[in-house]
């Protein structure tokens, strides 16, 4: 791996060479693959950790006694350990694998919000949120009567904490949730600002760190909050896990989530009693193979240091926003540089965004073009959808280069 | 230039540019809104009978889109001007694809379809025809 020892920069265009997607060309120009914040691309060290775990270790996990099922069941544990140190959190008990971080704050909605929310009760959330932050709170406060209230955005994409007195005045806050990062306009949300106030008001805070934890550093114990969740597939990792961390003694009291084979304690005809934590949050078999690369696209991102990778995104956020400020008719959403992580939201001049993604696509570029799941927000800045580049530890300053041109030839076609 | 000339050919960016038949209908005999839940288009279509309460005497459609969706429509447009409600109700997406003409990914392809599936919509509202397969963008209990 290209990293160099004893300092913070990384050498994206070394890292590439780990990355077997860049091999290739997208309608006979290099691949400028700009939409990270949607999925990231994979390191061949993640995805031969899945290959020698289906070819050395594979087995089912925890129920059978051979030396497979063992090497499978350590694998696991090593895995889920692995996430538990990226996350510092303080006990492995209190990870629980998920498919991916929708449903990590599904099982927090339902399992906790199912017996924790009544009528009169509210719920926090921002207009930043991701679909996944917001439908599963929407559904549950409406399934148990309680009610949403919405922190504002103000002009720059960012919280406006200003609400939040408003808010606490209405009383009964009961949860308080938001993303650490904006998945559309990169947005770095003060989270232990929030988790303070949501703990004054005897609230549970729930963050969706889903775009953050692939780019910096997630300390959910100097955060202060109460539950995070993560993607694997945005952080190097495969599709298909993901993980909740959450306080052991919320965990502990909380209903299962999904019911059935391995989150049991024991099952009678008229009565069943639930496993210990984390078992009792994971029915079914787990997605071994999947962990197992999650665990290795982290020691990944490690070796790399995530210093590294969010200072590399910084500089090309910067140099992105400047590039593109140079562009005529174009529209720049969110705050400044030094406030956001590696994305860019944009129009340009009243070109349709899936226009803009089409002819990019036609050079080699690809991006997001639509409401990136925050239809909330797109409301909020008054349109029907933006286009989208985001960055990662393999993005090279070229390929945002080839943006700007691929720009041109847009406004070209619909001169 | 090969390529975006064969995806935004002129007639395309044409009827983009200068959309025939966009506006509104005060007092549309037919009316629907359509989405695409992808994207967050949206089009509107309003339909005006001739005396025979059949014939499509005027079509008219406003709302925002991509080149593909905001063409596409615009073309329909022209294309069921006089045609009867019933027929255009079972109109075969094919006969539109024809006339944009150019090749569309699935994703596209969405686009390309809003105005005609909003323009069914609107004519199984008026008249009882049979409702576009693939409701896309539209929330059946809504129409119930």
């Amino acid at each position: 791996m290209a990293v160099t020892a004893g300092t913070r920069k990384l050498d994206a265009r070394a890292l590439r060479a780990d990355f077997p997607i860049f091999e290739q060309e997208i309608h006979g120009k290099p691949l400028a693959f700009l939409d990270s914040a949607a999925s990231s691309q994979k390191p061949r060290q993640m995805m031969e950790a899945m290959t020698d775990f289906y070819s050395t270790s594979y087995a089912n996990v925890h129920r059978g006694v051979y030396v497979l099922a063992e090497r499978a069941t350590a694998a696991l544990e090593l895995a889920r350990e692995k996430v538990r140190a990226l996350l510092n959190a303080p006990d492995v008990r209190e990870i629980v694998f998920v498919r991916n971080a929708t449903e990590a704050i599904n099982l927090v909605a339902y399992s906790w919000g199912m017996n924790n929310l009544g009528p009169g009760d509210v719920v926090v959330v921002t207009e930043l949120e991701h679909h996944s932050n917001f439908v599963p709170w929407q559904y549950v406060a409406g399934r148990t009567g309680a009610s949403l209230a919405m922190i504002r955005l103000d002009e720059h994409g960012e919280l406006d904490l200003s609400s939040l007195d408003t808010i606490a005045a209405q009383g009964n806050v009961k949860a308080v949730t938001t993303n650490q990062v904006s998945n559309s306009l990169g947005t770095i949300n003060p989270i232990e600002k929030l988790v303070a106030w949501a703990h004054a008001q005897g609230a549970i805070f729930v963050v969706d760190a889903a775009q953050s934890a692939p780019h910096m550093t997630v300390d959910v114990q100097a955060l202060g909050a109460d539950f995070v969740a993560i993607s694997g597939h945005k952080m190097c990792g495969p599709s298909g896990v993901g993980a909740l961390w959450g306080r052991a003694e919320l965990l502990q009291k909380m209903e299962p989530f999904l019911t059935g084979g391995h989150m049991i304690s024991s099952v009678r005809l008229d009565r069943t009693t639930w496993g210990e934590l984390p078992h009792k949050f994971e029915a079914g078999t787990a997605p071994m193979a999947e962990a197992v690369g999650f665990g290795a696209a982290i020691d990944y991102l490690n070796a790399v240091g995530f210093d590294a990778i969010h200072a590399h995104e910084q500089e090309l956020t910067t140099y992105a926003l400047g590039r593109m400020a140079e562009i005529p008719g174009m529209t720049l959403y969110g705050p400044p540089a030094e406030r956001r992580a590696g994305i860019v939201s944009f129009n340009v001049d009243g070109i349709h965004p899936h226009d803009v993604a089409q002819i990019l696509d036609m050079s080699g570029v690809a991006i997001r073009a639509g409401h990136h799941c925050c239809q909330p927000l797109m409301q909020k800045l008054g349109v029907a959808a933006t286009n989208r580049a985001s960055f990662y530890l393999y993005t090279v300053p070229e390929e945002i280069d080839q943006l700007v041109e691929g720009l041109a030839t847009v406004r070209k076609v619909f001169a | 230039m090969s390529e975006f000339d064969q995806m935004y050919r002129e007639v395309i960016l044409d009827h983009y540019k200068n959309p025939r038949g966009h506006g509104v209908i005060e007092n549309a005999d037919a009316e629907a809104e359509g989405q695409n839940p992808l994207c967050g288009d949206e089009v509107s279509i309003y339909v005006a009978f001739a005396d025979d309460g059949e014939t499509i005497d005027e079509v008219k459609f406003s709302g925002r889109g991509c080149a593909i969706s905001q063409a596409a429509t615009s073309m329909l447009t022209e294309m069921v001007q006089g045609r009867k409600a019933g027929e255009v109700a079972t109109l075969d997406k094919d006969e539109l694809l024809e006339e944009i003409g150019i090749p569309l990914t699935p994703v596209r392809l969405k686009c390309a379809m809003l105005g005609l599936t909003t323009l069914k919509v609107a004519l199984h509202k008026a008249k009882g025809t049979p409702l576009p397969e693939g409701l896309a963008g539209f929330d059946e209990l809504e129409l119930n």
